[in-house]
Order: C-alpha cells, then structure tokens, then sequence
C-alpha cells in the first residue's frame, strides 16, 4: 500500500513537463523510471484478485489432480495410488447411469431452452408498447436462486397439497393425483418445468442482444427477393445469429452438465437412483462416502469433459469470416 | 419507470407505429386482399404482429411465469392447517400470518439466517468490487510484464466451474481455517466472480478517455486518489453491475454452501430451506417451507425490479463480448 500513495507524488512531479514537451519526449531518459514505476503500481492494484485467484482457485485445481491419485480419506492420511482411482471408473456403475442420465438432460433441456428463448426473443425484439413489461416479467424468475425455485416447484409438483395436481385433475386432465417424483419420466418433467421457468428469460435475453444487432435491411432484402418466413429463419437469421447461438449453447449445456440444485432438491436422485446426475455423485462419493480421491478423480473427469464439450461447440459454431 | 428499463437493450431505431396495416403478413398466408405485391412485401419487412394478437400471446405467456409465484402468495398467507390439505384449495380463507410466525422461529430463528446470508452477500459484494474495481484499473491502464498472461488466468477461472472443484476446495478451507466460516464463504463467491467482474471492469476503464486521469495527475492526484475521484464516478455503471451479480450470486448459492457450512447456526437462507424441507417426524410443514421460499425471494425480485437497468446491461455485456 505505501508503494502505492509514493509512486504518484513522484509521477505527479514528471507529469506537467512531460505532458508540455509533447509525445517525442515519451521515449526521453525519464521515460524508464517512470514506466517501472508504473508497472509496478499496476502489479500491486491486480495483486488481491491474483492472491484470491492462485488461493481459491488454482490451489484446488492443482489439488484436484493430486487428491485424484490418492486414496484419500476425509479424516488419516492419504495413501498414494497412482491411477487407481481413474481405474474404477469404467467399473461404477452409479457413476456411468449419472453420466448417461446427466447427457440425456443436457440433450433435452438445450434444445428446449433454445427453442423456447428463440421465440420468446423474437416476440419482443421490436420496441413496442408493453414490451418493457414483458421482458421484465419473462426475465424474472433468473433472478431466484436454484434452491428457492426448486422447493417452489417441488411443493408445485406435490401429489397431495401441489397445485399442478389440482388443476390437472380439475381440468379432467388426469383422473388422479400424478405421484410426479415416484417414477424418473415424470420426475424428470417436474424438473424441465422448473428450468424453462426459471433460465429460459437469460437465453431470451442473450438471443435478443442477437437479434436486435441484425440490420432492418438484411430481412427486408431477403423476404425482397422472395424468401419466405422459415428460409429467412433458417438461411439468413439464424447463421448470423451464430455468435448468440454459440454462447446459449455453451451456457446451457455446461449449466446442465453441472446440474445439481434440481435433482438434489427435487428428486434426490431417485427414484433410485435414475436421477442422479454426475455432480451428486461427486457430491455423494466426496462428502457421503467419504472418498476425496475417487471424488477429485471423477472432478477431473468431468472438467475435461466439459472443455472438450466446450471446445467442439465454439469451434462448430465459431464466426467464419 | 421499472417495467420499461429493460428497453435499455432495444435499439430506438426500431420503434415504429402500432399495428400498421402492413402487419396483415403474418397472420399467416398474407393473402389479406387489396394491396399488390410490392406494397405486402415491403410492408411484410418486420413481419410484425398485429397489436391485440402480441398482447394476446405475450400475456398469456407472462400468466405462465407468474402463476407459480401467485400460487405461492395465496399459499403462504393460510392457515398451516389449510396449507396442508389435500387437494388444495386454489384461495385462502382470509389472510393468517401463521405460517411467518412459526418461520420466525423456527430452529434457531429465521432471522439469524436472514443474517448469515446478509452478511456473506454483502461481504462478497464490498471483496468483489474493490478487488476487481483495482485490478480493472491495473489491468485497463498500466503496462507491466506478463499483463495478458495474468489476465488469461483471472478469465480461466471463468471456464473452470467450482463444482468440478469442490472437493479440494473443501480441502484447502480447512487448512486455512476457514471452512464452516462465513468469511471462508465470502472469499470463495468473490473469487468465482472476479472473472466476469475484473473482466466488466476492465472494459469500464478502457472506454474512459485516456486524457481524464492524467489531466487529474496534472492536477496533482495520486494514482488512488485520481481513482476514486475522477473515473469511479465514470465506472460506476459497471461497478452496480458488478455488485448486483455477486449479491445475487451469493445470496442464492446452494452446492458451495451445502458442503462449507456445517454449524447450523451458520447456515445461509438457502441451507435453511433444506432444514425446513427434512420437517420433523418426516413431515414437511408445506406452509412454513413455501414462506421461507418466499422470504428467499423476496430480496432478489426487489432489487432486480429497482436495478434491473444496470444487471441487464452488464449481463449481456459480460456474455457477449
């Protein structure tokens, strides 16, 4: 912090006779002091988030690869077992019905979400009277956390005081009360709900900013010479939403991949198990069963997952110009 | 004046009259007889419902999003008895503060986790915007070595979801002292923002003239000193931004709370919920949760209804570039 208040007293007396003599002075004798001592107060002002970064996280990364070759338990000492515990892995069966279940949500809820926001995106791209509103109201359940959304929707969804059940059997929808959480299809339904409700207002939002950056003159040249509604979507539109596109994707496919509230919430993983997903299983293998280093092992898994996932998205999607 | 300022993000331009009569287009076919050719595809160009059919469709939609949230308020305010029965009943039997009652003292009072989650919430905001309001400066307006390369690693962190690190972190907590601390919380929601917020901040400074702080060093201001009075105020769009993602983020976050906290008593309000949910004798007090949900909510949907010009922008922002 000294440094800090110091180094400007002395810049602040260089400062006025630099600034006379012009920009062909910059590079005069006084130049390297001055710029040392800049570049030493730059250092000092990211120091804090660099101190939080390398603690906080890089720390736990590395330690993530360490501890996954490790049996390593909560409490005693950590017992060195080379690859071990990246051997099991093809063998728990838990971990591959998570993985299989987590892609197959990942795989339903995107397309959903994307759909889904498209539309909603496009019923309020123009500016008109009452848009404000709407978006405001579309785009309100992203503020809530996961945690309060899912007990809404769990107690929504319940077979005995929820109001989905109500109004399903009032509307003679259904004969009797749905046990939504005893079997994984619906379950899973109750689930959906819940994040369409509460995300699909930020891939309105995101897929908005897209459509409102393609010019007037792009559609009406393309509806001009004759295309219609669904080919300017899907020729004109939709390419040069790409960037948008590219990021929804992103988003929600690594939203996904991490789920965890949901299903932690709402089914806890049953019934069964048919609902875990991969970061419960972490979850459970870490802290439920004690085995830090079979956790950090699936952990790095998981994480080259998702940057392989990533990576193939933003390449397929990447602008091409 | 809330309701209107997401048409921040709406570029004026396209503001055009309500319901002209060239909108007939996308009723569908576009065959509404009597105007030829050229003036239906010119008129087609936006392909713009008609007004009464927007408001019909986007309304109904809204209705969509806020019936989970009516159903919770007409919930809340009956009986526990009422709350309870099965099936229920779509409106209260005038207003019982009951549920609040037994919420307010439930286990060791809802206000001591009101607290906990206040305190952690706006201890990440005040870390997270001085750490990243300092290091956007650094990184915006001095040179130094390694300056891209360090501002890569804050940005990875971006990448890397803490879920996929959990485990370690929990690790690392422990060693410092800091796990089952409030304080250990704030350290690591602040550092999982510092990407998205060095990164906004950054952005803030680099759209400030360059003349303006050095005319202030002219001026005999320190580096500090120019930074707090002469381009703070100019950031401090970006800084709202900043500090309305770490608020909501903090006060929502779920998995990183679960695991850290292990003291009741420290327990945030989205931990609190899961007390409330595991009920006693295997009963859950429907009334007494969906208050506590409601009480969760209730802050994130008032300051995003006060602030939402400023989360809005910084949140297509920080995504799309």
């Amino acid at each position: 912090m000294t440094a800090i208040s110091q180094g400007p007293g002395a810049a602040g007396v260089g400062r006025p006779r630099r600034a006379r003599r012009g920009a062909w002075a910059r590079g005069g004798p006084a130049r390297g002091g001055l710029a040392r001592r800049r570049s030493l107060t730059g250092l000092l002002l990211i120091s804090p988030a660099l101190l939080l970064v390398a603690v906080f996280f890089l720390a736990p990364l590395c330690l993530t690869v360490w501890m996954s070759l490790h049996t390593w338990p909560l409490l005693g000492s950590p017992e060195w077992t080379g690859l071990d515990n990246y051997l099991a892995i093809p063998g728990d069966r838990t971990f591959r019905n998570a993985l299989d279940y987590t892609v197959l949500y990942t795989v339903i809820i995107t397309p959903l979400l994307l759909v889904t926001g498209l539309g909603l995106a496009y019923l309020v791209r123009d500016r008109r009277r009452g848009v404000g509103l709407f978006r405001t109201v579309w785009f309100l359940p992203y503020v809530f956390g996961f945690a309060s959304a899912a007990y809404l929707f769990l107690w929504l969804f319940d077979s005995s005081v929820g109001f989905v059940d109500r109004v399903l059997v009032d509307l003679h929808l259904s004969d009797a009360p749905v046990q939504w959480m005893n079997a994984a299809d619906s379950a899973t339904t109750a689930v959906l709900a819940m994040v369409v409700w509460k995300v699909v207002g930020f891939q309105m939002l995101l897929l908005m900013a897209g459509l409102q950056s393609i010019p007037d003159e792009v559609n009406e040249a393309a509806l001009m010479d004759g295309s219609g509604r669904w080919s300017t979507l899907l020729r004109i539109t939709l390419p040069l939403l790409r960037r948008h596109i590219a990021l929804v994707l992103v988003f929600s496919v690594s939203g996904s991949m991490l789920a965890f509230e949901q299903f932690y919430i709402m089914t806890g993983g049953g019934p069964g198990n048919e609902t875990l997903t991969v970061v419960q299983w972490i979850y459970n293998s870490s802290f439920a069963n004690f085995q830090l280093g079979y956790g950090s092992a699936l952990s790095v898994l998981l994480l080259a997952l998702l940057m392989a996932i990533n990576g193939v998205q933003l390449y397929l999607l990447r602008e091409r110009d | 004046m809330s309701a209107t300022a997401l048409n921040t993000t709406a570029r004026g331009r396209r503001s055009r009259g309500e319901g002209t009569p060239g909108d007939g287009e996308s009723t569908g076919g576009g065959g509404t007889g009597g105007r030829g050719g050229p003036g239906r595809r010119a008129g087609a160009g936006r392909g713009r419902m008609p007004a009464w059919a927007w408001w019909t469709v986007c309304s109904l939609i809204a209705v969509m999003f806020l019936l989970p949230l009516v159903a919770l308020l007409v919930t809340v305010v009956k009986t526990p008895q009422a709350a309870a029965a099965s099936p229920p009943a779509y409106l209260p039997h005038g207003i019982s503060t009951e549920n609040f009652e037994a919420l307010a003292d439930s286990r060791e009072g809802l206000w001591r986790y009101v607290w906990n989650s206040l305190l952690v919430s706006l201890g990440t905001v005040l870390l997270t915007v001085t750490v990243s309001t300092l290091a956007g400066y650094g990184f915006a307006r001095f040179r130094f070595p390694l300056r891209s390369a360090l501002f890569g690693t804050v940005l990875l962190c971006m990448m890397i979801p803490f879920q996929a690190i959990l485990t370690p972190l929990y690790m690392v907590l422990r060693f410092l002292h800091l796990q089952n601390s409030l304080i250990g919380l704030v350290f690591v929601y602040a550092t999982f923002q510092l990407p998205i917020s060095v990164f906004l901040m950054r952005n803030s400074f680099e759209q400030i003239p360059r003349a303006l702080p050095e005319s202030a060093q002219i001026d005999g201001c320190s580096t500090l000193s120019s930074l707090w009075r002469v381009l703070l105020p100019v950031v401090r769009p970006g800084a709202v931004s900043v500090a309305l993602f770490a608020f909501f983020s903090a006060w929502n976050e779920f998995l990183a709370a679960l695991v850290l906290l292990s003291d009741e008593a420290k327990f945030t309000l989205p931990i609190f919920l899961t007390v409330l949910a595991s009920g006693q004798l295997g009963t859950i007090d429907w009334g007494v949760l969906e208050a506590g949900v409601l009480v969760t909510m209730v802050p994130c949907a008032v300051i995003f209804l006060i602030l939402q010009r400023y989360y809005v922008r910084g949140l297509v922002a920080g995504s799309v570039k």
